[in-house]
């Protein structure tokens, strides 16, 4: 079966200029098909978190060109990438979770109300199933301030599926949960690649995890020295 | 699309109200602000009202008459080498009369937003009283026109305007020198002209300007008497005064007829150049103080706005990292200033009413009476529209700093 390209990455090259010049991105190229659930690996400094920066939209200093679902990224205008963000990815961020002050149900519901395709009511509905996805039906109407971290975090990578995203970027997703958790986390983004066709990239630190996803990448350097394919 | 902002609204509620103290204060500033400055300038508008009001119950809108002419050299200078011949320049003697007052004054009343054109003998005498005599000055008038133009029925404290009609000699007296004379209506006084014509008048009633000067020398007669006091025939005019629909646009108009009649024109800020003068500089400087306490609260909000975005970059960095675009958080900032001017702007316009309506029921006394000042609906409004500029110039800035947050930096640290 021939299978769609979701993302691809194409010579990719990025410098950081402070304090000294220096390559933090080599020559990436690699694509990511849909459907695939692709696991980025690689030592501590590797680049990774830097990489996803960039495949999400976020950083666009860069060389190479990038592609989302066959459109082109890169040299597009802010505006206009933070609809694609709005639509078409999810994130789950490194140690950045929640917006403080709103409650858990209120952070789910932010995405979907910032796109504004479902009525209010279906929004609380669709943030509630979300939730009770990741085991925090109970903890709704709590002020994100006051949950744990791994509590946070679940509530973030609920946050990231609301809009239903053709892509979901995750940088150490499940850092802050014990393998319970984790085992929950993993078999919610099978179900969501192997079942509902969405596209999941996710840094890992944990080996069991990469090894259980359908692809990794090997990072070293700023370069891709495995899984390119 | 409305949807889309309504999250940026709920946005900026939650931030205000995980913030009522500071945003209380800031309001609280912006209501001083508004308060003072409408209470200011109320205060102006008063003060100009009543000036001018003052000035109106003795000028005209425009006054028209033969300015004094000063002799010119005889013979200029032929050559650069040659020097002028000299001359002591004086006033030239010369009647000051309008010569064929009837035909310029029609001209006038033909002018547009000309209200009213009428014919004036203006003649300096003397009250005598006994053996002294006080000096003054009484207006030769049409005494219905003289009503409209500088209101004295409602000047009136005894006697009565309407008999001066009936009564060829009869005379309308400021309360200053019927006390000196001890006349009341009814009496006859006798006034001497500085054309040395002696006329015994009857005092048909008592009129008070508050203004003190005007009410110790100034009277007025029809104007045949003051034409016989000037010792001239029927045809004698000294001024045209003239009413125009808009007395703000009276220098406008002022120079147009100076053209068109070929005398002087005078507008009633030329002739009251010191009382308008002294208003423009308390303008200026009650406007500039007003302004300031604006501003001052403007500094408030802008200060609770940079407060607000620097805690919450995190924040801006997600929600601008899950698609919020850079409008969105001018919205949400811009929003929460709104909210905190809009609050402050309602509570300050309730008192500025209470200020106003206090000194509105303060008695000064003397030629002012009370406070003069009351509720200007024009100032309430340029106080709310300039309060919401300064709100929205306090707000835009920081967020427009907000906007530009670079989120991939806020998730490095
Ligand atoms: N703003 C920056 N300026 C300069 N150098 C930076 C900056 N951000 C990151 N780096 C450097 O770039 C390299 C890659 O950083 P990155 O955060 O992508 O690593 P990572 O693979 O995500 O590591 P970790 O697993 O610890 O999260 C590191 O050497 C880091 O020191
Ligand atoms: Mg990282």
């Amino acid at each position: 079966m021939e299978r769609e390209i979701m993302l691809q990455a194409d010579k990719i090259g990025k410098y950081f200029y402070d304090p000294v010049k220096f390559r933090v991105l080599n020559d990436i190229s690699f694509t990511v098909n849909r459907g695939e659930f692709v696991t980025l690996v690689g030592k501590s400094g590797s680049g990774k978190s830097t990489l996803l920066y960039l495949l999400s939209t976020m950083d666009t200093d860069y060389d190479g060109s990038l592609y989302i679902h066959g459109e082109k990224i890169t040299g597009q205008k802010q505006n206009q990438l933070a609809a694609i963000r709005n639509e078409k990815i999810g994130f789950v961020f490194q140690f950045h979770y929640l917006l403080p002050e709103f409650t858990c149900l209120k952070n789910v519901m932010i995405p979907a109300m910032r796109l504004g395709k479902l009525s209010r009511k279906e929004i609380e509905e669709r943030a509630y199933q979300k939730l009770t996805l990741l085991g925090l039906h109970d903890q709704a109407l709590k002020p994100a301030s006051k949950l744990s971290g791994g509590q946070q975090q679940r509530v973030a990578i609920a946050r990231a599926l609301i809009n239903d995203p053709l892509v979901i970027m995750g940088d150490e997703p499940t850092g802050n949960l014990d393998s319970k958790n984790t085992q929950i986390v993993f078999d919610i983004f099978k179900q969501l690649t192997h079942e509902l066709n969405q596209t999941i990239i996710a840094v890992t630190h944990d080996n069991d995890f990469a090894e259980k996803s359908d692809r990794t990448i090997e990072m070293q350097d700023g370069k891709i020295i495995a899984g390119h394919t | 699309m409305a949807r889309k902002n309504s999250i940026n609204s709920e946005i900026s509620f939650t931030y205000i109200v995980k913030q009522r103290k500071l945003t209380l204060i800031a309001a609280l500033g912006v209501t001083i602000g508004i308060s003072i400055f409408i209470f200011m300038n109320s205060l102006t508008t008063g003060f100009d009202r009543k000036s001018n009001e003052s000035i109106f119950k003795n000028s005209p809108h425009i006054r028209v008459y033969k300015d004094d002419n000063i002799s010119q050299p005889l013979i200029k200078a032929g050559t650069q080498q040659a020097a002028d011949v000299i001359v002591n320049p004086k006033v030239i003697p010369e009647t000051n009369r309008i010569v064929n007052p009837q035909d310029i004054a029609d001209l006038l009343r033909k002018q547009p937003d000309v209200k009213l054109v009428t014919p004036t003998v203006a003649v300096s005498i003397f009250y005598n009283n006994g053996k002294s005599q006080i000096a003054g000055n009484a207006s030769g008038v049409i005494i219905d026109d003289a009503d409209q133009m500088f209101s004295i029925q409602s000047l009136m404290v005894e006697g009565d305007m309407e008999s001066l009609k009936t009564t060829p000699n009869g005379i309308l007296l400021g309360v200053g020198i019927a006390d000196k004379m001890s006349a009341k209506p009814g009496d006859n006084i006798s006034v001497t002209s500085s054309e040395n014509v002696t006329k015994v008048m009857k005092v048909v009633g008592l009129f008070q300007t508050n203004n003190s000067v005007l009410d110790k020398t100034k009277s007025y007669i029809n104007i045949s008497a003051a034409q016989q006091l000037e010792n001239k025939n029927a045809s004698y005019v000294s001024d045209i005064n003239v009413s125009v629909n808009d007395f703000n646009k009276a220098q406008d108009y002022s120079k147009r007829f100076s053209h068109l009649t070929g005398y002087k024109a005078e507008d009633w800020k030329a002739a009251n150049e010191t009382v308008v003068a002294a208003s423009r500089m308390r303008t200026i400087i009650i406007t500039a103080v007003s302004f300031s306490i604006l501003l001052v609260a403007g500094f408030g909000i802008y200060n609770i706005l940079n407060m607000t975005i620097s805690q919450k970059l995190n924040d801006i960095a997600i929600l601008k990292a899950m698609g919020f675009k850079g409008k969105d958080v001018i919205r949400i900032f811009v929003q929460q200033a709104l909210i905190i001017g809009l609050m402050g702007i309602l509570i300050g316009l309730g008192v500025a009413s209470l200020l106003v309506w206090r000194m509105a029921h303060v008695f000064v006394g003397g030629d002012i009476g009370y406070f003069p000042i009351r509720f200007e609906p024009w100032v309430y409004l340029k106080g709310s529209i300039f309060g919401l500029i300064i709100t929205l110039a306090a707000g835009y800035i920081p967020a427009k700093k907000a906007a530009n947050v670079d989120p991939v930096a806020i998730f490095r640290k």
